[in-house]
């Protein structure tokens, strides 16, 4: 039987998506064998995450009670103490930053294989298929592992768990040698405020890598001038200093839904569409017709975006 | 205070390319080194400059080929390469994190750094769990997803900023030895000079098969296997407007007209 223990997400008193969609890939697998799912929910106001977990196909719930916030020595200690004592077959975790911050070290200490940012499993039992991707979204692969593994899963990949469950929600009692926690959160800071709020604009004029060079940031400032609308840019283009931190979207900048957002020089990689695949129309300029772009964009040019844009803002002008 | 940094030769795909058993076509590949790694490189180059690291040396597992990449790192001002290859790893498909653990902690032992600076992730396989592991491997403190390093390490701390979703950064002391995996944005990288460039050729590049690192080829050998290699179906249904730059621009145009755009 696969049982799994899938670990949930939560930041600032507030649960993340993800937790819920990790109930339903952990649920999947689970099932594939009649497995039982187990959650674990760690820090925290745990009971009241407890309760809003507690949906269709969770078997039980452990709850530690130990912080208010993320420490991944508190996780890795505790997922680890959790797993021996249930024998699952699978971790799951989220392949979020604090993801990222506990599962290799959860699967290095417990000398188990780790494969990250999954965005489809499949197993009898036995051998687990893990489906990810590389290059930057260029490519899918399969992936094979024997026996038992810790498994990181990308948002969104998974729909959210819905309904009420009738889990077991039960204290779990680790414990925590604070003698090793060698790292203390101080604080949290927003970033990315000022004068421009991308997220309220109705026309986003989107730059990337394609353009190359600073200089070149003019004909992109020039388009949104002339279509009223205003300039965002995937990371890099922020990265380097050529637009300031309140331009960037995705994951780790603004989430924007605007009516149009017009992503020029963009490839599309998945931190990047985090922040925009709730835009009403997506426009794509890009050079390579097989950019992952294409798979969310509703219109596309495949030309060179330094014919195209100063064309288009020639029209408007 | 000395400082590794662990480095990559990563591979780049060309636009059109095929795909050859779970491989890409050597044809339409390129090189370059990891993005993050130049970030980290960097990072540990400043903190030299600043006058807190007196060594910074560059760790990579990979063949012959890399070298020139690697020695971008020095060209930049790392001051010497520690390159592990092996017979054993030349047909192996894919390094699983396990592997690259095991590899790595045994150089970080012979080396024994205070700081240990990885990428958050390596632009190709983009596993995003090396440095962590490794940490957890070597008994030493970590960060994940580090844009900021505070270039004082006050009494054996660093101070660190990780970048979560959404626009958040977690404000964090870690304790020293630790792993960061430094994330892009933390710094400007350099261009080498000239000078850095020729610099580099005369550094010291040592190079280790896995019986040197005490390491047995058993240890390394891959759990995950990767077993199908395929472009992903294009779930694209947008409607592809041709011709030549006026016109796609044109037709462009009159979607942002019908949608109430600049009216
Ligand atoms: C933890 C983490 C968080 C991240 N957070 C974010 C985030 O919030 N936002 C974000 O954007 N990224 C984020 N990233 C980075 C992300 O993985 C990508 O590296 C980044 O989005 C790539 O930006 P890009 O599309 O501009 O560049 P590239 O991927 O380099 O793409 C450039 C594109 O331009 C096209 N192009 C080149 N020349 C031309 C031309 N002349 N005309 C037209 N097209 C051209 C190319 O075909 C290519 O598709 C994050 C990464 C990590 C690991």
């Amino acid at each position: 039987m696969t049982d799994v223990l899938a670990v949930t997400d939560h930041r600032r008193g507030e649960l993340r998506d993800v937790s819920y969609e990790i109930i339903t890939a952990g649920r999947e697998l689970a099932d594939e064998t009649g497995g039982d799912l187990h959650l674990a929910v760690i820090s925290g106001t745990v009971d009241e995450f407890a309760e809003k977990l507690d949906r269709e196909g969770v078997d039980a719930i452990h709850t530690v009670d130990y912080g208010e916030e993320f420490n991944h020595d508190v996780y890795t200690q505790t997922i680890t103490q959790l797993y021996d004592e249930l024998a699952p077959q699978y971790v799951l975790a989220p392949n979020s930053v604090n993801g990222l911050d506990y599962a290799p070290a959860v699967a290095n200490e417990l000398d188990l294989p780790i494969v990250t940012d999954t965005i489809g499993l499949e197993t009898d039992g036995e051998t687990l298929i893990a489906t990810r991707e590389m290059y930057g979204g260029k490519v899918e692969t399969t992936n094979e592992l024997e026996g038992e593994a810790v498994v990181t899963i990308r948002s969104a990949e998974w729909p959210q768990a819905e309904g009420t469950g009738d889990a077991a929600i039960e204290a779990f009692d680790a414990e925590i040698d604070e003698d090793a926690i060698g790292s203390t959160v101080t604080g949290f800071e927003e970033v990315g405020g000022g004068d421009v709020d991308i997220s309220e604009a109705d026309v986003l004029v989107s730059v990337g890598r394609g353009i190359e060079e600073e200089d070149n940031i003019p004909i992109i400032e020039e388009l949104a001038e002339a279509l009223d609308a205003t300039v965002s840019s995937s990371r890099p283009i922020v990265d380097n200093g050529w637009l300031p931190k309140n331009r960037q979207v995705g994951q780790s900048g603004k989430v924007v839904t605007p009516d149009v957002y017009i992503a020029i020089g963009i490839s599309g990689a998945v931190q990047h569409v985090a922040g925009m695949k709730g835009s009403d129309t997506i426009v794509a300029i890009n050079t390579d017709p097989n950019a992952p772009i294409m798979d969310i964009a509703d219109y596309a040019i495949h030309d060179d975006l330094f014919d195209v844009v100063p064309a288009l803002t020639e029209e408007f002008q | 205070m000395k400082i590794l940094v662990t480095v990559k030769e990563v591979a780049t795909v060309e636009d059109e390319f095929e795909i050859e058993g779970t491989e890409i076509a050597s044809q339409y590949l390129g090189a370059d080194l990891n993005e993050w790694d130049d970030y980290a490189v960097e990072e540990a180059v400043q903190l030299q400059e600043a006058g807190l690291a007196d060594e910074v040396v560059t760790v990579t597992i990979g063949p012959e080929e890399c070298e020139q990449t690697i020695r971008q790192a020095l060209a930049k001002g790392a001051d010497r390469a520690v390159r592990v290859w092996d017979d054993a790893l030349e047909g192996v498909d894919l390094l699983d994190v396990n592997a690259k653990t095991e590899i790595l902690s045994a150089v970080v032992e012979a080396e024994d750094p205070d700081l240990v600076l990885t990428g958050v992730q390596a632009g190709d396989d983009s596993f995003g769990a090396t440095g962590v592991s490794l940490a957890e491997e070597i008994g030493a403190q970590w960060g994940a997803v580090v844009n900021s390093l505070e270039h004082d390490l006050e009494d054996g701390v660093a101070s660190v900023r990780r970048e979560l979703e959404g626009g958040v950064e977690e404000l964090t002391e870690i304790d020293l030895p630790a792993v960061l995996t430094i994330q892009t944005g933390i710094n400007e990288p350099r261009y080498a000079s000239l000078r850095g460039i020729r610099q580099a050729q005369r550094k010291e590049l040592d190079v280790q098969a896995l019986a040197d690192i005490g390491i047995d080829e058993s240890a390394i050998e891959a759990q995950l296997e990767l077993t199908e290699m395929y472009e992903p179906e294009s779930e694209s249904d947008a409607t592809i407007w041709e011709g030549s730059a006026d016109e796609t621009a044109s037709e462009l145009g009159d979607l942002l007209r019908e949608k109430g755009v600049t009216q």
